[in-house]
């Protein structure tokens, strides 16, 4: 009896994705952490990965064709003890993060197996899109042969056979504008939200990050926000009830931390993949992991499990200049931290006015969970924490 | 390097550390930060590219002089 491995949950707000390559052909091995197929969303393309090891038997799923979260995608071969190891598929598409282990993705390391990934810009992709165009077989003249605009433009004067235009229409924007519409709306209309800020003194945390930052190589500086996504991971492990998931009518604290952090992209839209295990990270580590991330993020080559995984995210828009941000909570987790940007302000010390490097941090939590007085207390944490990096 | 090779390679790498920045359409003389909304992870990025392909390690305090495609090309000039 073949084990069915299906399309797992991308986040609260993606239902439905199109398979855009194969990395395994029938008779294939593969093991647990494999990603073994692209499959196009609307927030870019994603790397999917096998949660189980075995042998491919059958591809159930041809590229090109548009299918809903729980679809079986390939049957395979289990070997060893079977259906134990694998997680259940997940009937349920939104918001369910049942599908493949976290865990997986320690294992494969930052970068994934990006080198027998066909290299193509997002830009690039997007227009074979739209110009029904099969990417599969063009050759790309970009940096590294990447496929670009113009290599997707030029062929398209050769006729292709083509798997069938999947757009609709509606940009590519325009989806990722309506994906993140719906799970904000759903996030509003479930999740009894609070919010709280407080404006803490920085100063001595901008001062340990320009000092080490002055001393480290330059792989190993830090930014700002990796020290804030630490304090959260730590603050998370000591007050329970903000990392996790509200899942059939109850709260379940994750066992990991792992902090999800939004990104913002440059052609509009955002995603809030996660760094996994951050609290267990040593700084640099978790900064580099953090780096590889983003780029990803925004090369639209992020894994479905970093998708489906953060317990908690982390929305920094200190870049966007503003002071405070008041987060909406992404379900099914239960807590959203904000903050703003760090800047030079008049603030009291000892009786005396002094400018110091201050930042508004907020938190968006779920009254089902936790109340004003212990987000409060969290809030206090990981500014405790950022207050001394030298123990981050 | 001339500046002309200086200037292709430093495109390169900033289409590298941003995939989704369209190489044919940077105006040397404006900020990436106006062009691209490059942030600070985008900066940091295009040190450590900096340092990995031209053997340049560039100090924090000097990321605002690699603000602009003629920055970097100016800043680079005579370092690599």
């Amino acid at each position: 009896m073949p084990s069915e491995f299906r399309l797992p949950a991308l986040g609260a707000d993606m239902d439905e994705g199109t398979i855009l390559e194969w990395h395994v052909a029938p008779g294939a091995r593969v093991k647990r952490g494999d990603v073994v197929a692209v499959v196009e969303t609307d927030k870019g393309a994603i790397d999917v990965e096998i949660f189980m090891d075995g042998v491919v038997r059958e591809i159930v799923v041809t590229p090109g064709t548009k299918i809903p979260v729980g679809t079986v995608l390939a049957l395979l071969d289990v070997e060893g003890e079977p259906a134990a190891a694998v997680p259940p598929p997940s009937p349920t598409p939104v918001g369910d993060i049942s599908a493949p282990s976290p865990t997986t993705v320690g294992e494969g390391g930052g970068e994934g197996p990006s080198g027998d990934r066909l290299k193509i810009s997002p830009a690039a992709r997007r227009r074979a899109r739209e110009l029904g165009a099969d990417v599969s077989a063009l050759k790309g003249t970009g940096p590294g042969g990447a496929i670009t605009v113009e290599d997707v433009e030029k062929a398209r004067a050769i006729p292709q056979p083509s798997p069938q235009p999947s757009s609709t229409g509606a940009g590519e924007g325009d989806k990722m504008r309506e994906a993140i519409a719906a799970a904000m709306s759903r996030s509003k209309r479930e999740i009894p939200h609070y919010y709280l800020s407080t404006t803490v003194d920085v100063t001595p945390t901008t001062d340990w990050l320009t000092a080490h930052n002055a001393a480290a190589p330059v792989t190993q500086r830090l930014l700002f926000a990796a020290l804030l996504i630490k304090s959260i991971a730590l603050a998370c492990r000591e007050l329970k009830g903000f990392s996790g998931f509200h899942r059939d009518g109850g709260f379940e604290e994750s066992p990991a931390v792992h902090v999800g952090v939004a990104v913002a992209l440059r052609g509009g839209g955002l995603v809030a993949p996660a760094i996994m295990d951050t609290a267990d990270k040593p700084l640099v580590t978790l900064m580099d992991d953090f780096r590889a991330l983003v780029t990803r993020a925004r090369a639209g080559r992020l894994r479905a499990s970093e998708l489906s995984a953060p317990t908690i995210i982390l929305t920094s828009l200190g870049e966007a200049s503003v002071d405070a941000v008041f987060p909406i909570i992404q379900p099914p987790q239960v807590a959203i931290v904000g903050a703003g940007a760090v800047v030079a302000r008049p603030w009291v010390v000892d009786g005396q006015v002094v400018p110091r490097q201050v930042l508004t941090l907020s938190l968006g939590a779920d009254h089902r969970v936790t109340d004003g007085r212990l987000g409060a207390q969290f809030l206090a944490r990981i500014a405790a924490k950022l207050a001394d990096p030298g123990s981050l | 390097m001339n500046r002309e090779e200086l200037a292709r390679r430093v495109l390169e790498l900033v289409t590298e550390i941003a995939p989704d920045v369209d190489a044919t359409t940077v105006i040397p003389g404006i900020n990436f930060r106006d062009q691209f909304d490059f942030d600070s992870m985008d900066t940091l990025n295009f040190a450590i590219a900096l340092h990995r392909e031209l053997g340049v390690e560039v100090p924090e305090t000097d990321y605002a002089r690699l603000a602009s495609l003629d920055k970097c090309v100016e800043y680079l000039q005579g370092r690599t």
